[in-house]
């Protein structure tokens, strides 16, 4: 009865692909660890050359991968079971995206309740303070760290206000989270003028985004002297914000490739999983941005 | 003699399976470009087998150097770089790809499914393991050598007292965990998508079971462990604060994030095993298993408190009184799921028709001596008797009970239970209990004596020790390099079996055995349920 009904679970014939990602990623993380070591340690070397070679072989391997998929789904050999597991894969991989951010939230949640308040001698610390960081008093954002006030006693930084820039950043995501649901409606309902539009509109405010958060970086280097090694309230800006960013830039990437394909017709009212993940995406790396401007901004 | 049921050859193969036979690529592009799960499994296996070997042959080195006291072979850095490399291969280059490859062989044949949910992901996720391994390994022989933090990479070990290969260390890691994620997604999608009509939930064999919440506890936090080697990389290079008090940042902090992933990693590398425990027990004991409700959620249990017994890695490190003692008792708190899984083992062996075939008396041995280990992490968990036993031998001992005669011997288990599925042919049973009865009695010799010294006082991880050592620390490298040698029985025994020498078997193998992936030829046909079955 139930196997009467069974659509094939198309199980690819042997792929090319793959191994060629896998030789990419050695050259990016071999690139990436020499390049890490020479630029620091003021060596010369070949890093720079090998990482930017792996990711040029990783796009290779994107590229030609997603073509044999495209193809193969435009073939309609794809059943509703396979579009199930693209969607569960990529919702995973987005929980394991959470769980990536959540490691440096946590740093700085540990940051701002436990280490600093610890050696403003709270809790049972009070001698560490007098002994080893004497004159540091507990702050946040950190703007004095315990290095300097036993040097200089003088902030090293400014704090990055969340007002301004930040603030129109956030209103530029949550709006391209709207536009992009809306451009998803249209593409269910057939309606394609409102999804080109607004799928264009979130593909400028996402670049708009981009654009404005390396504007705050130039501030904050230049105006501010908020670094990335300003002790941790720069490393947890940094990080925090940096991984955003390139979240954002990916996921611009991935809209970009979207408008094409829709603009090719690829995608059915029914039928249209890769749009599904790169909004599912887009949406996530929306919500990580209320988080961070909340957390790392505001308080 | 041979108790196993040996029945005689089914010749299925020239039936309808064998239309399939003939798609088999031939050749090295066959592995490299290869999407199925058998196939993938195999190089898991193997390539977690030639770890495990490399790994070990780290330790012979450890154990030399320990077998007099005073300083003899090597140098206390290069000694330092062997425990540390030791414990990452073992970890994320033997263990973990061996569940990884059993995972790819057993459960798509164990749940009716025509493969893995994602199978280009599959290869992706096994190749770049090698290349993780080649470059981490490389990283012995650069300026100032490898990583010789220790496989935990303790901040400021790793930060400010270690040698530039640590940005090689760190993107190797990457590496392993961009694997580990992409492999347990797949296992998490494939067992949640792909289950054959019928195979309900509460029908799916323990080791489906104890891989889909391994499997779990991966995607959660192994990018915890990409996050933590992140800091390391910026905090060493780029000149952060995270793990550095001048900066406002804190070295303990560096270990909560560790063990945060730590610590559900612990179980990342034993629940598989209790799913190969829960399949071999009651197929020698004829009988079926006691309680699998129970296991279900006591595996569930075990994975939820994993979350949230992390700190009772640093009782030591200094934390408030409250923390340590809710550490405690959540650590302690695991002993009870985990005891009602060895109760049902010994309640499933009750008056069972019980036989002692080669994956029984591995799985018998797991069960006495993974207890042995759960026990003393029991006194481990204990927080002022921790500040006695924290960074000794008995951690040692401990550690290796549960990971040796715990993981690796599971896995042993496996391989002997399913590898005539694999190959169709009955291994070399003399062979396999000599590789048994080697291992168990030098294995022993190995890690039992290591808690007497460590309860001494002896501390983990330096090349030389007080004079009141010598006699046991001679006794234990002994045993070490016995178990070391037993490893290459086993290896002669898989060449064998790979080569497939030996006499035909049944569809069922075991005489006991019971599962969908007992139903179907020995071997193993390239391809299974392209059209799932229908469990009733």
């Amino acid at each position: 009865m139930a196997q009467e009904q069974y659509e094939k679970y198309y199980v690819p014939e042997q792929s090319i692909w793959p191994i060629i990602g896998a030789v990419a990623l050695f050259l990016i993380a071999v690139g990436a660890g020499n390049f890490v070591i020479e630029t620091t340690r003021d060596k010369s070397g070949y890093g720079f050359y090998i990482l930017m070679a792996g990711f040029a072989l990783l796009l290779v391997m994107l590229v030609g991968w997603f073509r044999n998929q495209i193809e193969e789904s435009m073939r309609g050999l794809y059943s509703a079971q396979l579009s199930r597991s693209y969607r569960q894969g990529m919702a995973w991989f987005i929980f394991s995206e959470v769980m990536f951010f959540a490691a440096f939230f946590g740093a700085l949640f540990y940051a701002r309740t436990i280490s600093i308040p610890w050696l403003g001698g709270a809790s049972n610390n009070a001698s560490t303070n007098d002994v080893l960081w004497n004159g540091f008093q507990a702050t946040w954002p950190l703007l004095t760290t315990p290095a300097d006030a036993i040097t200089t006693g003088e902030a090293s930084t400014q704090a990055m206000p969340w007002t301004g820039l930040p603030l129109y950043n956030t209103a530029l995501l949550l709006a391209s989270s709207v536009t992009l649901h809306y451009a998803h409606v249209g593409l269910e309902q057939v309606k394609r003028k409102q999804l080109m539009w607004l799928l264009g509109a979130t593909i400028v405010l996402g670049s708009i985004f981009v654009v404005l958060q390396v504007q705050e970086y130039i501030h904050a280097y230049v105006d501010l002297g908020l670094k990335l090694d300003s002790g941790v309230y720069g490393n947890t800006f940094f990080l925090l914000t940096g991984f955003h960013g390139m979240h954002v830039t990916l996921g611009t990437i991935i809209l970009i490739v979207l408008f094409f394909r829709c603009w090719k017709g690829h995608f059915t009212p029914k039928e249209h999983f890769a749009f599904q993940a790169g909004s599912w995406y887009w949406h996530f790396v929306d919500v990580v941005w209320v988080m961070l401007f909340f957390f790392v901004y505001i308080l | 003699m041979s108790t196993e049921t040996v029945n005689e050859a089914h010749d299925s193969d020239d039936g309808h399976d064998a239309h399939h036979e003939h798609h088999i690529p031939k050749g090295l592009l066959r592995w490299l470009f290869t999407t199925n799960h058998k196939d993938i499994g195999t190089l898991y296996l193997w390539f977690a087998f030639i770890m495990f070997l490399i790994g070990g042959a780290m330790a012979m080195v450890i154990r030399a150097e320990l077998f007099q006291p005073g300083l003899q072979i090597v140098d206390p850095h290069f000694f330092n770089q062997m425990t540390t490399v030791h414990g990452l291969i073992m970890v994320f280059g033997a263990v973990m790809p061996a569940f990884t490859g059993l995972a790819n062989w057993l459960v798509p044949m164990m749940i009716g499914a025509p493969d893995m949910a994602l199978p280009r992901m599959n290869n992706w996720s096994f190749w770049i393991l090698p290349f993780a391994f080649l470059i981490l390994l490389s990283s012995l022989f650069m300026d100032g050598g490898g990583p010789a933090f220790g496989w935990t990479f303790y901040a400021p070990l790793s930060t400010q007292y270690s040698g530039d290969s640590t940005a090689l260390f760190v993107f190797s890691v990457h590496i392993m965990g961009i694997s580990s994620i992409m492999g347990a997604i797949n296992v998490v999608v494939t067992i949640l998508n792909m289950r054959a009509p019928g195979m309900t939930y509460m029908k799916m064999p323990l080791f489906v079971w104890t891989w889909l919440i391994t499997a779990f506890l991966l995607i959660a936090v192994m990018p915890v462990l990409a996050g933590a080697v992140t800091m390391v990389l910026t905090d060493k290079f780029f000149g952060t604060s995270f793990f550095d008090a001048a900066g406002g940042g804190d070295p303990v902090m560096f270990q909560h994030i560790f063990w945060f992933f730590g610590h559900p990693e612990v179980y990342i590398m034993i629940l598989p095993a209790f799913g190969i425990i829960s399949a071999i027990v009651p197929t020698f004991s004829r009988k079926k298993l006691f309680g699998y409700a129970s296991m279900v959620y006591a595996t569930a249990s075990i994975a939820l408190l994993s979350f949230i017994v992390w700190a009772h890695h640093m009782f030591t490190t200094g934390m408030p009184v409250a923390a340590e003692m809710f550490f405690m008792f959540a650590t302690m708190l695991i002993s009870v799921p985990t005891g009602v899984k060895v109760f049902n083992w010994v309640a499933t062996m009750w008056r069972g028709s019980l036989t002692f075939e080669v994956p029984m008396m591995f799985a018998i041995a797991f069960i006495v001596l993974f207890t042995i280990g759960g026990l003393s992490g029991l006194m481990l968990a204990i927080t002022p008797a921790d500040f006695q036993y924290h960074d000794t031998y008995f951690v040692v001992a401990h550690f290796h009970y549960v990971l040796v005669t715990g993981a690796v011997f599971s896995i042993m288990a496996a391989v002997y239970y399913w590898l005539p599925k694999w190959t169709g042919k009955m291994f070399d049973i003399t062979l396999g209990k000599w590789h048994f009865w080697c291992s168990l009695i030098s294995v022993n010799l190995l890690f039992f004596p290591m808690h007497f010294v460590g309860l001494a006082g002896m501390p983990r991880r330096i090349p030389d020790y007080a004079l009141q050592f010598a006699d046991i620390n001679k006794w234990v490298s002994i045993g070490g390099f016995a178990f070391g040698l037993s490893q290459l029985i086993f290896l002669v025994l898989i060449i064998k079996a790979c080569r497939k020498i030996g006499e035909p078997v049944s569809d069922q193998v075991w005489e006991g055995a019971e599962g969908l992936e007992w139903e179907i030829p020995s071997p193993a046909p390239y391809h299974t349920f392209e059209t799932p079955p229908f469990i009733k």
